[in-house]
């Protein structure tokens, strides 16, 4: 007996707090194992409440390993194929790394840094993104990682548990059963360590500029990406500051952002603005994921910049911890 | 060890708290190498970086807020007083950036500012070039530690001007001195401490290294190193050899 529920019993009731990224996959994961799963969100589902709506949406384990920790790498390989089975809607056409001409040394520690990819010359990205021939001469191509639309599978997720019975409420329920917290930044009131990490982007469409996969061009300062949603729209993102302000998006990282875009192609300076976001990552001292227990509710929190990445992974683990009782990878103890 | 404004600082290594991977592993690179003072950037980070001041208020060294990205005297004076405001000290790295690609100091606006902040009771450190009449300029503000470039912010460049560094050293010999940027590699970190200078601030080099933790410690030995060699009083360097052995006994006429 665990919290006064049967380890290893199938159909749990189990509530999960929650409907952003982790909440959802959460829900998805436990839902297909025959668990009895009700999801509570004040907001009634994803929204620009959370920052999942604001993500980009790539499935980049190889690139992100250049500035993170082991496990983003080794679980973030499971992602792609989590969300294909779950959600649908994946494109892998991999990922295009690019610096301008001054930045070159940006690609070499770039390259240094990770692995799974292609060194490729201007003719082989031409052949791959005609839009960008003759404009660069050196590219890193990642052929195994892929992209999503993040509003899209969350919608889909969402959609499908609804089909299984699991029911969506603002309120927590009377007999919530076991109870899984996925709040996000939200959940700071009972994990102090939880810090914001602001993270700015725009939306743009640009039908003039066609990109079939996502593209990162390295900057020291500034380094952004441009993620396909799809008939010219972009996802160009994305700022990490220090911060857990959730106000507008500043001027100077719209300035920013922009002119990177503009230096990958001049014609993103025609696109029109459809979007500006912003919004915090919740994120722990080691910028890697948590599962623990705080009372009597479990909790798994802590994605970074790595929620779509790194949900399904954390939803398998405590899938498994409520099946099985042990204690996850990303288990942390809580102290006092 | 540096004193600065009267307070002995137990290292010479001075990190900035910018670019890591984490701030766990910011905090080990503090821990593993020692470093006696943090400089941390609240321009961006104002207004809701509370959660990130506190984990770097909790690496328990001395803090010095900078003006990091302000362009002008106003701007860099408002900075200063939120710093004061916000984390509790008079101490202020004051930098006022005068050109974008370099990152350069605006030396006019940087000694009027550093007149004003001093006036107001800051303790300013300020981020200078080499050059004699600025820096004497500063002190006049009431400066009373001087930190010049070794190469441009985040280049790694190293000391670009080492006999102007000495020059400095030798006509200020009671000035703290630290050279503030550009440092890439542990050998860089020696040559400015074999200069005589007081310490070293560095982030960059820090931060974006494959192993940050392992840097970290690599500059603090070789500030370490370049600390003692000065003290040592290094050989004078010459053009022709010089036996080390003596060769009386010795059959040298072979």
């Amino acid at each position: 007996m665990v919290d006064g529920v049967t380890v290893g019993a199938k159909g749990q009731a189990i509530t999960v707090l929650g409907a952003g990224v982790m909440g959802l996959a959460s829900a998805t994961e436990l839902a297909s194992r025959g668990h009895a799963v009700a999801l509570v969100d004040p907001a009634l589902g994803p929204g620009e409440q959370g920052c999942s709506w604001w993500a980009g949406g790539m499935l980049a384990p190889w690139c992100e390993f250049e500035n993170a920790e082991e496990p983003v790498l080794r679980h973030g390989r499971t992602a792609i194929d989590w969300w294909e089975r779950h959600a649908g809607g994946v494109t892998r056409a991999g990922t295009l790394v690019l610096t301008l001409g001054r930045d070159r040394r940006e690609l070499h520690r770039f390259a240094r840094r990770t692995k799974g990819y292609e060194e490729i010359g201007g003719n082989r990205l031409a052949e791959m993104e005609g839009d960008l021939a003759g404009r660069f001469d050196r590219a890193l191509f990642f052929p195994s990682e892929a992209h999503l639309d993040p509003r899209a599978v969350m919608a889909r997720l969402l959609a499908r548990l609804a089909e299984r019975g699991v029911s969506l409420t603002a309120e927590l329920p009377d007999d919530p059963g076991r109870i899984i917290d996925c709040r996000g930044l939200s959940a700071r009131d009972i994990l102090p360590e939880l810090r914001g990490v602001r993270g700015e982007m725009l939306v743009l469409r640009c039908p003039e500029v066609k990109l079939a996969r996502p593209v990162r061009l390295l900057h020291p300062r500034v380094p952004i990406y441009l993620v396909p949603r799809g008939d010219g729209v972009y996802m160009l993102g994305a700022t990490m500051i220090e911060s857990d302000r959730i106000g507008a998006v500043t001027a100077r990282s719209v300035l920013e952002l922009l002119s990177a875009a503009y230096a990958l192609h001049p014609a993103f300076g025609e696109a029109e603005i459809l979007e500006l976001g912003a919004d915090a990552r919740p994120a722990f001292p080691d910028n890697l994921p948590r599962i623990g227990r705080i009372g009597d509710r479990l909790y798994a929190n802590g994605l970074y910049r790595h929620g779509y990445l790194l949900a399904p992974a954390v939803a398998l683990q405590i899938a498994d911890h409520i099946d099985t009782g042990e204690k996850p990878e990303f288990w942390h103890e809580t102290e006092n | 060890m540096p004193v600065f404004y009267g307070t002995e600082i137990a290292s010479p290594l001075m990190l900035g708290t910018a670019q890591y991977r984490s701030p766990t592993i910011l905090a080990e690179a503090f821990r593993a190498s020692a470093a006696g003072i943090a400089t941390v950037s609240l321009r961006r980070e104002a207004g809701g970086g509370q959660a990130f001041l506190r984990l770097i208020e909790a690496l328990g060294v001395r803090l010095l807020p900078n003006t990091a990205g302000c362009h002008s005297v106003k701007e860099a004076v408002t900075t200063a007083q939120m710093a004061r405001e916000l984390l509790g000290t008079d101490w202020i790295k004051l930098e006022v950036i005068g050109h974008a690609d370099l990152l350069s100091p605006d030396v006019f606006a940087l000694v009027e500012a550093a007149r004003e902040l001093t006036g107001q009771g800051f303790k300013v450190f300020p981020y200078c070039t080499e050059d004699l009449s600025v820096c004497e300029r500063l002190l006049a503000a009431g400066c009373q530690v001087l930190m010049p470039w070794g190469a441009p912010i985040g280049s790694g460049l190293g000391l670009n001007n080492p006999h102007g560094l000495k020059a400095l050293r030798a006509t200020f010999p009671d000035v703290p001195l630290v050279i503030d940027a550009g440092i890439g590699l542990p050998s860089h970190a020696a040559a400015a401490m074999e200069l005589g200078f007081d310490a070293i601030l560095l982030n960059t080099a820090v931060a974006k290294a494959g192993d940050p933790v392992m840097m970290a410690c690599a500059m603090a030995q070789a500030a370490e190193a370049g600390k003692a060699a000065h003290r040592a009083d290094p050989m004078e360097p010459r053009e022709m050899a010089t036996p080390s052995t003596p060769v009386i006994g010795k059959a040298f006429l072979s």
